[in-house]
Order: C-alpha cells, then sequence, then structure tokens
C-alpha cells in the first residue's frame, strides 16, 4: 500500500516475520518479567500493609487491589483482541491473528478473577455473593465471549479459516464493553460507581489509589509476558515444518 | 502490626486470602501452562526431525 511510508511498512513486515518475532520475544521477556516483578511487590506491599482501613469496609476492601485491574485488564484485553482482529481481516496481518489467539485465555483469566474475588468481596459487604443485576451479568457475558473465542478457534481445523471467525467473533463482541462500562450509571445496580475515573478528583484515598494503579501496571506488564509466552507457542504449533524452526533447533541443540 | 493481626485482616481473612490465592493460580498457570506445553512440542518437532534424517 502506498498510503504507508516505506520505513512503517517494513518495520511492520520485520516484526510480522515469525523468527523475528520469537527472538523478539525472547529478549523482552526477562525485562518485562523484572519489571513486573517489581511492580507487583511494590502494589502488594502498598495494598496490604501501607493502606490505611478503610472506615466502612475494614480490611475486605483490600480485595479492590486484584479486582478492579482485573477487571480493567478484562475490557483492556478484549478491545484489544477486537483491534487485532480488525488488522487481522483487513490486513490479513499473521501476527494479529497470533496475538489475538494467544490474548484469549489471558482475557478470560482475568475475567474469571475479577467475577470470583468480586463475589468474595460482595458477600461480606452486600450480604450476597452474586446478583443478576446489569454490571455482574455483562461481565459474564464477557468471560463467555472469552470462551467462545478459545473454543471456536479449537474447533477449526484450518488456523487461517479458524483466525478469520474469531476475528468477526472479537469485533461482533466489542459491543459489550461500554456495556460493562456504563452498566453502573445506566441501572440501578449494587454494584459501586466508579472510584478512580470519576471527573475531577477520585473519591480515593491517595496512599490507597496509588498501590491500585501499581497494580494495575503490573498486570500489563504481566499480560505482555503471558501473550508473548503464548504467541511463541502458537507459532510454533502453527509453523512446526517450517525451515526457521528446524533452525531454531539446531541452535538450541 | 503483628503478623497475627496482618493475616487476620481485620476479621475478614476468609475473603481476602482466597481471593489473593485465586488470583495467584490463575496467573501462574496462564504463563507456565504455555511454556510446558511449547517445551513438549519443541521435543516432539525434534524428534520428528531425527526420524526424517535417517
Amino acid at each position: 500500500m502506498s498510503v504507508i511510508p516505506a520505513a512503517v511498512s517494513r518495520f511492520f513486515h520485520r516484526t510480522a516475520s515469525s523468527p523475528h518475532f520469537y527472538a523478539l520475544a525472547d529478549r523482552f521477556i526477562p525485562w518485562l518479567t523484572a519489571i513486573f516483578i517489581l511492580l507487583l511487590a511494590a502494589g502488594l506491599y502498598g495494598g496490604l500493609y501501607l493502606a490505611p482501613t478503610d472506615y466502612q469496609q475494614g480490611d475486605s476492601y483490600r480485595i479492590i487491589y486484584i479486582h478492579v485491574p482485573a477487571a480493567w485488564m478484562s475490557l483492556f484485553i478484549y478491545v484489544l483482541m477486537a483491534i487485532m482482529g480488525a488488522i487481522a481481516l483487513v490486513w490479513h496481518m499473521k501476527m494479529a491473528e497470533v496475538m489475538l489467539v494467544a490474548s484469549a485465555p489471558i482475557g478470560a483469566g482475568f475475567t474469571f478473577i475479577a467475577l470470583v474475588t468480586g463475589s468474595l468481596w460482595g458477600k461480606p459487604m452486600w450480604g450476597t455473593w452474586w446478583v443478576w443485576d446489569a454490571r455482574l451479568t455483562s461481565e459474564l457475558i464477557l468471560l463467555f465471549l472469552y470462551l467462545g473465542v478459545i473454543s471456536l478457534y479449537g474447533a477449526i481445523e484450518d488456523k487461517r479459516a479458524a483466525a478469520r471467525a474469531v476475528s468477526i467473533l472479537a469485533l461482533v463482541g466489542v459491543v459489550n464493553i461500554p456495556i460493562i462500562h456504563y452498566s453502573v450509571q445506566w441501572w440501578n445496580t449494587l454494584h459501586q460507581g466508579p472510584t478512580v475515573s470519576k471527573m475531577g478528583k477520585p473519591s480515593i484515598h491517595v496512599e490507597m489509589l496509588v498501590p491500585l494503579l501499581l497494580m494495575a501496571v503490573a498486570f500489563k506488564f504481566y499480560y505482555l509476558i503471558a501473550a508473548l509466552q503464548a504467541a511463541k507457542l502458537e507459532l510454533l504449533k502453527r509453523e512446526a515444518s517450517s525451515q526457521w524452526v528446524k533452525t531454531l533447533l539446531e541452535k538450541q541443540a | 502490626m503483628s503478623l497475627e493481626s496482618f493475616l487476620y485482616m481485620g476479621g475478614y481473612a476468609v475473603y481476602v486470602w482466597p481471593s489473593y490465592a485465586l488470583t495467584a493460580v490463575v496467573l501462574i498457570a496462564n504463563v507456565i501452562l504455555p511454556v510446558l506445553q511449547r517445551k513438549q512440542l519443541l521435543r516432539q518437532i525434534s524428534l520428528r526431525q531425527k526420524r526424517e534424517k535417517r
């Protein structure tokens, strides 16, 4: 395409080549892991130890340090998957397909964490494990969308065709994302409204807020690590009999 | 603060700690499983290549 500058297109073609991507992932993973562990340690120390006890919720509120970042990740990863789905459909970029497929189990994991920790938080605070309200139900639908992507991809033998199918599913399912986000404003619900993103000042003490943000960034780094690991596996599965895999094995031997 | 009172979590230990434990299990599984599967796959591929060479 002539609209895209040559340098940009060269970068994408190189990153899109499997051996190049594989080597790049190997180079980045140790650094990403180091940053993740530092952020995680700081976030947990701040959240579980330094942050003061909430005057209404006692120490039960400390579940927030995984519940909220996990819920954010569940939305963030799905939006990324929809974007990669669009790229895969329009430009048939293989790496977009691979990253989409690699992201699905991680997104499903975060959605599951958000639902279960929410339940464990809801029991002492609301007096119930679960209610069929807008926020909880739309988040549960998100879990089913993730599981749908995983099983649809697994069910279709031809991986190029499978990737096209899940790209469409990811794109269609993205309508659920704004529904989840605005559900606490559109409908009456037990779930509390936004604490951090509220216009003006967030209604949370700074000693409570900082660990929350640290955990959120830590989870972003975790996502990169897990997605790269899954993408390496997916590439090998797809291209097991290719020359670059042969060369890779010879180098390792 | 003593370790005991830290673990007690103001009486909410049964809700807080399982939340953190479950999160740890899910996050670790999503990294470890692809790594183990990849190692297994690499072994299979290298075995197949050796067979083809002969």
